[in-house]
């Protein structure tokens, strides 16, 4: 197991990959907790679809990690287009015949390359937290947004509750890029068919009918980052989550384990 | 200890649209070349398929090193592939690439760069794969295939955009691999080049396996014949009436005579030209070569 995780290392550590997914998310976590700082005054709102996060939001123990939880939803988008690609394009580039002859154990191949993504992952979120939390102090004084509760225990156990909720969050993403990645075994539609479906599709579903987003994946694992929302119960959406990342895994590792290798 | 390499009988592989392969029985010795030839389509690759767990046989049984092929992590780390062509990661060097498959195999690192020179790509190994040619696409191929020292080594089409000289090269390593005791089961649609290599032929046509042994029986299994040349052009056609007045069948074709009968038979005709006043520039008793064994036996193209 180990040989493989070392050998999708190989893959995932080169720098376009490495530094540009990277890059992305220090973008989009930087972004996010500037203008939950620099805008904690506009009308318009601070936060995702205009909403208001107030001073006294910020200021509780969990300030220093909103920005980051916040972001956890895109973190998970980037997660499941890394993990989808690094799947799928095993089956475009023809490699994937090569690393069964190295490793004819199929499921031994699938958790070695899921390990190293996890792996991958972890220091994705990592790095984005540590940014955003940098990002927050040094923002707050301009902001008018005290700190004191920020780095007490209860804080450093906000802090590690986020860590690990968004760790989930981006880890599930990730599985289902890769439940795609093996199920449609082309990296443009697994991200294209992902990305839509949670951006756009989950989106319009839950503006008809706002009960949908109840029930529906992208929700689910947005609301695991946060640590729960007004709508979605913490609790509803680790149980939901978790069953659909378990039943998609389930059924991409059985046709991965038994389906014939002829591309 | 058994003296076969890769054992299969009647292994087949059915689609809704048929068999690839179809109740395929042959045997290939340890430490020997063997040719796996047969048209486009005729069930090769599928076959190397089933023979590296690839795929899954929908009927009979295969052996390779004496493990079953339902159980191919018994005897992979003992074998080398190239199917269907060289693929790797466009992004990464040639020595990356083989570095991946070295750890994910357990193999030494040490070997990568040994195996870049064996096969010619020095100077070229940190190069990414995406700016070789197909010539260097298809070597890295070949030093992937050898990383884990193999005891047999499988080869789909490994000359494929190699020029003569690499063809050369690549011929040589083969000849020398099977020397030192590796079994080479290598498919090509260069014959020619087969006929040079190979000890023993896996001759498939439609999934079905139409032929399986040495070389020697492939090409003596067939009508052996004579080449005539006259110095005047003109008598060719007495040569064919003095082959069809012995029972020969016979024919002409660019300037020269082509009798199916023994090389024991070319002493008599030399007598009776002689006698008829024919002059004789060329008398070769010759076997059909692997190529015309081949369009014979399959009745396709290669």
């Amino acid at each position: 197991m180990m040989r493989v995780v070392a050998a999708e290392w190989r893959k995932l550590r080169r720098p376009t990959l490495f530094l540009g997914t990277i890059g992305a998310a220090l973008f989009f976590t930087g972004l996010t907790t500037v203008f939950l700082y620099l805008m904690i005054d506009s009308e318009q709102g601070n936060s995702d679809r205009g909403r208001q996060v107030g001073r006294e939001v910020l200021q509780l123990a969990s300030g220093s990690v909103y920005g980051f939880a916040s972001v956890g939803g895109l973190l998970g988008i980037i997660a499941l287009c890394v993990f989808a690609a690094q799947t799928a394009q095993e089956y475009t580039y023809g490699t994937l015949r090569n690393l069964l002859v190295r490793q004819p154990g199929r499921v031994k191949l699938l958790f070695g390359k899921l390990i190293a993504m996890k792996i991958f992952a972890v220091i994705l979120i990592l790095v984005a937290a540590i940014v955003s939390v940098g990002i927050s102090v040094a923002l707050s004084d301009r902001a008018k947004v005290a700190t004191d509760l920020w780095f007490t225990s209860d804080g450093y156990i906000e802090i590690g509750k986020t860590l690990l909720n968004v760790s989930i969050s981006v880890i599930y993403f990730g599985i289902i890029g890769m439940v795609l990645g093996l199920l449609l075994r082309s990296p443009i539609s697994a991200i294209s068919i992902g990305v839509l479906w949670i951006l756009i599709i989950e989106n319009l579903l839950g503006a008809v009918k706002p009960v949908f987003l109840e029930w529906m994946p992208g929700s689910q694992l947005t609301t695991i980052s946060q640590g729960g929302s007004p709508d979605i119960s913490y609790s509803h959406a680790l149980i939901l989550g978790t069953s659909y990342v378990f039943i998609g895994a389930l059924i991409a590792a059985v046709l991965f384990s038994r389906r014939d290798v002829a591309n | 200890m058994t003296s076969l390499a890769i054992s299969v009988k009647d292994l087949s592989k059915k689609y809704d649209s048929g068999y690839a392969v179809s109740h395929a029985n042959f045997e290939v010795p340890l430490g020997t070349i063997c040719g796996f030839v047969g048209p486009n389509g005729a069930g090769k690759t599928t076959t190397i398929r089933m023979l590296l767990g690839l795929i899954t046989p929908t009927g009979g049984t295969g052996e390779v090193l004496q493990q079953s092929i339902t159980e191919p992590e018994k005897y992979l780390s003992q074998v080398g592939a190239m199917i269907e062509g060289p693929a790797f990661y466009p992004a990464l060097t040639g020595e990356e690439n083989l570095r991946v498959l070295a750890t994910l195999g357990g193999f030494p690192l040490e070997r990568v760069s040994q195996l870049i020179e064996t096969v010619g790509l020095a100077g070229r190994g940190g190069s990414k794969y995406k700016t070789y040619s197909l010539g260097m696409k298809q070597r890295l191929g070949i030093a992937a295939a050898l990383l884990p020292e193999p005891k047999i080594l499988i080869l789909d089409e490994p000359t494929n955009g190699l020029d003569p000289e690499g063809i050369q090269e690549v011929r040589d390593l083969l000849k020398k691999l099977a020397s030192q005791g590796t079994t080479v089961f290598v498919s090509s649609h260069l014959l020619s080049e087969l006929e040079i290599i190979s000890e023993y032929i896996v001759m498939l046509r439609k999934g079905e396996v139409v032929f399986s042994g040495t070389m020697n029986e492939l090409l003596h299994r067939q009508q052996p014949f004579i080449a005539v040349k006259t110095e005047n052009p003109e008598d060719l056609q007495k040569i064919i009436d003095i082959a069809h007045a012995a029972g020969h069948d016979a024919s002409i074709r660019s300037e020269v005579a082509y009798i199916e009968a023994d090389r024991d038979w070319a002493g008599i005709l030399n007598k009776q030209a002689f006698e008829a006043g024919i002059l004789l520039t060329q008398l070769s008793p010759q076997l059909p070569n692997l190529e015309e064994t081949f369009f014979e036996m399959t009745g396709g193209q290669s």
